[in-house]
């Protein structure tokens, strides 16, 4: 008969006698009720006890109206959003230790709509407390919290002075295009390096990172060196000092700089750099850029990764660059070796006859080149490459190049596509980036655009490349008529692309608002 | 005619004081407050006994009775037997009992012709080693002394029966959480009604919170008006007044005339 042991008989299939809960009479006021631990009703019990007694109904809290944040004491600023799970926590944080010294515990809370003009927010707490041997009440308890405007510290820093940084890093990389800059910014936004950036400023020939501190600096200027073949230089300047306390105010300033050796350059390696690497070139195309620069010889295949600090000392320079490419038709491939796997790129050693497109129509020059693109090129595609033949070349190493060895007149670089302007399903993020309007020139826009096509393009023509960056899913992408992208045209596959993070409340996002949390999750 | 007091400022007034039909044990207390109310409800009807059992002043917990008999624990000692025994009428029987549980008031609860025991009190003298087998058990002798038919029970699932319900030949209160099975299968046990109750402003331990017999009760000063009513409707406590007096005179008036 005891309460524990029916549970355990039941499912031993014994007896076990029905057990009716009788009713007893409130010990003060005679209604009839089941029995509990105070015996006594609700009623009476609510009248005799008031578990609220104790729990502040007001309460102060500190809101930075310039951030929307509210103090967490000692000194942490929260963000939180008005009736806001965050804001809920920031409030009962305010009232923990009142109801864990009266033992009273907290069974809900909600807020209670209040203009936010009124400066005042509302709560109404649901408290839960033990009184009178073991029986619990609940109340509900409303809780007015005053708020009061105050500028917290980073606000106030800036609301003196808008433009406070204190470290700078300049990246700059004396080539005539922008290209690295694209692909550098994609990288940083990927690896979320320059988040902790005051300022992104376009300059000439680079960009500038503003930071509210060396260290975020410091912590820019690593990755960076992680991720290309740079060198630094580092300058602080005092600002102001106190020399009582023996404190000092610098501004400091990183110098970056990269090589000037981009991606499909072709080299002309002098030939005591042609020896030190091993008999390798002497024409040579870089292939890759990461923090070593990775040079080709096209005519053996043979490649070569060289450092930064190695750079520095034999200091080359590009003989021709990616904007001096010409457009050549293969007229016929003869492949000389099997594929082969460098780095995890392919190459294939063959034989080639190429014709300029220009020289179309006019005259029958045609080339036989060695190339490393046979795995790729079929007769009657088009190729990008240097034209050695009608080049005007100024440059010393070429010229001994020229006059030491047998160069070829043409040296291919990559296979081309059409190059027609069509829409993608996919887009890129962008560093909010401030141009430097005093120095724009005219036409300036154009090439802007133009130099951002052609990296999109690279993109897509280049999978190792894409490998490092994040392409998002553009919404606005209409799917083109199936007829007019040509099958060989290389795009994105919508596997590698991410849905972006999309938050709105008008209308539109709340139809598709079951995408929209499928992208945050994503 | 329910009545409340307080010992010493303390409401468990059933732990301070034993009272059955034939007489009633009241603690030695610091004043005599207590004990005056006894005695002045009680001067010429039944002997009213201040003692100690075993030295303490919790009697009522540790004793059990009724107008046949008392039976008080292993820890009485001599000079208190012989005190009670030199006290009480000589037709009560009191008997100093070798049980393990010693606080006898907690374990049994009886009137005058039933008890309820907690099922672990000893049981018979085989099991116990021979040489003591010549020793009655214990409810052998609640059963001999006390003259009432012994029942093992519990009450609402707790096996200290003489603290949490208290009944007299006329009716009997029991811990408000019993099941109405439960007082069903009780009250026919005992012969008595059973009513499920408090005292004390909503306590469970009802002995220990009120001392009754057939004609009056004591409860404990915070009693309220409710329970005191139900206390006085299930042990028939207000029928002493105007109806009985009204069947006395007719008694007396029918006998008159006559």
């Amino acid at each position: 008969m005891l309460p524990g042991s029916a549970a355990p008989a039941a499912g031993s299939g014994m007896f076990v006698p029905a057990q009716t809960v009788g009713t007893v009479l409130c010990c003060i006021c005679g209604v009839s009720m089941s029995p509990n631990p105070a015996n006594m009703c609700a009623r009476c019990l609510r009248a005799r006890v008031d578990i609220t007694e104790g729990v502040p109904r007001h309460a102060a809290v500190v809101y930075c109206p310039d951030c929307a944040s509210y103090l967490q004491p000692p000194r942490s600023w929260l963000r939180a959003t008005p009736e806001s799970p965050e804001l809920m926590q920031i409030l009962l944080r305010r009232l923990t230790r009142p109801l864990a010294r009266l033992r009273v515990s907290l069974s809900g809370a909600e807020f209670v709509f209040s203009e936010p003009h009124s400066k005042r927010l509302r709560l109404k707490l649901r408290l839960r407390r033990e009184v009178l041997n073991g029986v619990v009440l609940e109340q509900t308890h409303p809780v007015e919290f005053t708020v009061h405007d105050r500028l917290c510290d980073a606000c106030s820093r800036a609301q003196s002075n808008p433009d406070q940084w204190v470290a700078v890093v300049q990246l700059r990389q004396h080539v005539p295009h922008r290209r690295t800059f694209l692909y550098l910014e994609q990288l940083l936004l990927k690896h979320g390096q320059a988040s902790l950036a005051i300022r992104v400023a376009a300059a000439p020939g680079g960009l500038d990172f503003f930071f509210g501190s060396r260290s975020h600096a410091a912590r820019l200027v690593d990755f960076l060196t992680t991720v290309a073949p740079i060198h630094t230089n580092t300058a602080k300047q005092l600002v102001s000092h106190d020399t009582k306390s023996s404190v000092y105010n610098y501004k400091y300033t990183f110098s970056v700089e990269i090589c000037p050796i981009c991606r499909e350059d072709l080299i002309a390696l002098s030939p005591q750099v042609s020896r030190d690497l091993g008999g390798l070139g002497p024409l040579v195309l870089c292939i890759k850029v990461t923090n070593a620069i990775a040079l080709l010889d096209p005519l053996t295949l043979r490649v070569h990764h060289l450092e930064e600090k190695k750079y520095r000392v034999y200091n080359f320079k590009a003989a021709l660059t990616s904007k001096q490419l010409v457009e050549y038709i293969v007229l016929d491939i003869e492949h000389e070796s099997p594929e082969i796997s460098i780095d995890g790129s392919r190459y294939q050693l063959a034989y080639a006859q190429v014709a300029r497109v220009s020289d179309f129509g006019k005259n029958d020059t045609i080339f036989t080149v060695r190339t490393h693109l046979g795995h790729l090129l079929n007769p009657g595609d088009t190729a990008l490459g240097y034209d050695l033949y009608g080049a005007n070349l100024n440059d010393d190493d070429m010229d001994t190049a020229m006059t030491r060895h047998n160069v070829p007149e043409v040296i291919l670089v990559k296979k081309s596509y059409e190059k027609r302007s069509r829409t993608r399903r996919w887009k890129l993020k962008r560093l909010p980036m401030e141009e430097d309007g005093a120095n724009k020139a005219k036409g300036d826009e154009e090439k802007r655009a133009n130099e951002y096509e052609e990296f999109l393009r690279d993109l897509e023509n280049n999978p190792e490349i894409r490998f490092n960056m994040n392409l998002y899913k553009d919404e606005d992408y209409r799917s083109e008529m199936a007829s007019t992208i040509g099958d060989d045209v290389p795009t994105v596959p919508i596997e590698e692309l991410i849905e972006d993070l999309s938050l709105g409340d008008d209308e539109e996002d709340e139809e598709e608002e079951g995408n929209a949390h499928t992208g945050m999750v994503a | 005619m329910a009545t409340r007091i307080q010992f010493e400022n303390n409401c468990e007034v059933g732990v301070f004081s034993k009272l059955t039909n034939a007489y009633c044990l009241v603690a030695i207390g610091g004043s005599e407050n207590f004990y005056s109310v006894f005695e002045s409800e009680f001067a010429d009807v039944i002997p009213v006994v201040k003692t100690s059992i075993g030295g303490t002043r919790i009697i009522g917990r540790l004793c059990v009775g009724n107008k046949n008999g008392l039976l008080l624990p292993h820890t009485t000692t001599d000079q208190e037997l012989q005190h009670l025994r030199n006290c009480l009428p000589d037709q009560v029987v009191v008997q100093r009992i070798d049980e393990r549980l010693s606080a006898l008031g907690n374990c049994v609860a009886c009137n005058d012709h039933v008890a309820l025991t907690h099922p672990d009190l000893d049981k018979r003298p085989e099991l116990k080693y021979s040489i003591c087998s010549i020793l009655q058990a214990t409810e052998e002798l609640i059963a001999d002394v006390l003259g009432v038919e012994v029942f093992r029970q519990t009450i609402a699932g707790n096996i200290l029966v003489g603290s949490y319900c208290t009944f007299t030949n006329r009716g009997g209160l029991v811990h408000p959480h019993t099941s109405i099975e439960d007082l069903d299968e009780l009250s026919t046990l005992l012969q008595v009604p059973l009513v499920a109750g408090t005292v004390n402003r909503g306590s469970e331990v009802i002995a220990a919170g009120m001392t009754v017999n057939d004609w009056t009760a004591f409860c404990g000063s915070d009693t309220t008006a409710t329970e005191l009513s139900v206390i006085e409707s299930v042990f028939k406590l207000r029928e002493g007044q105007p109806a009985a007096i009204v069947d006395d005179m007719r008694k007396s008036l029918i006998d008159s005339y006559v």
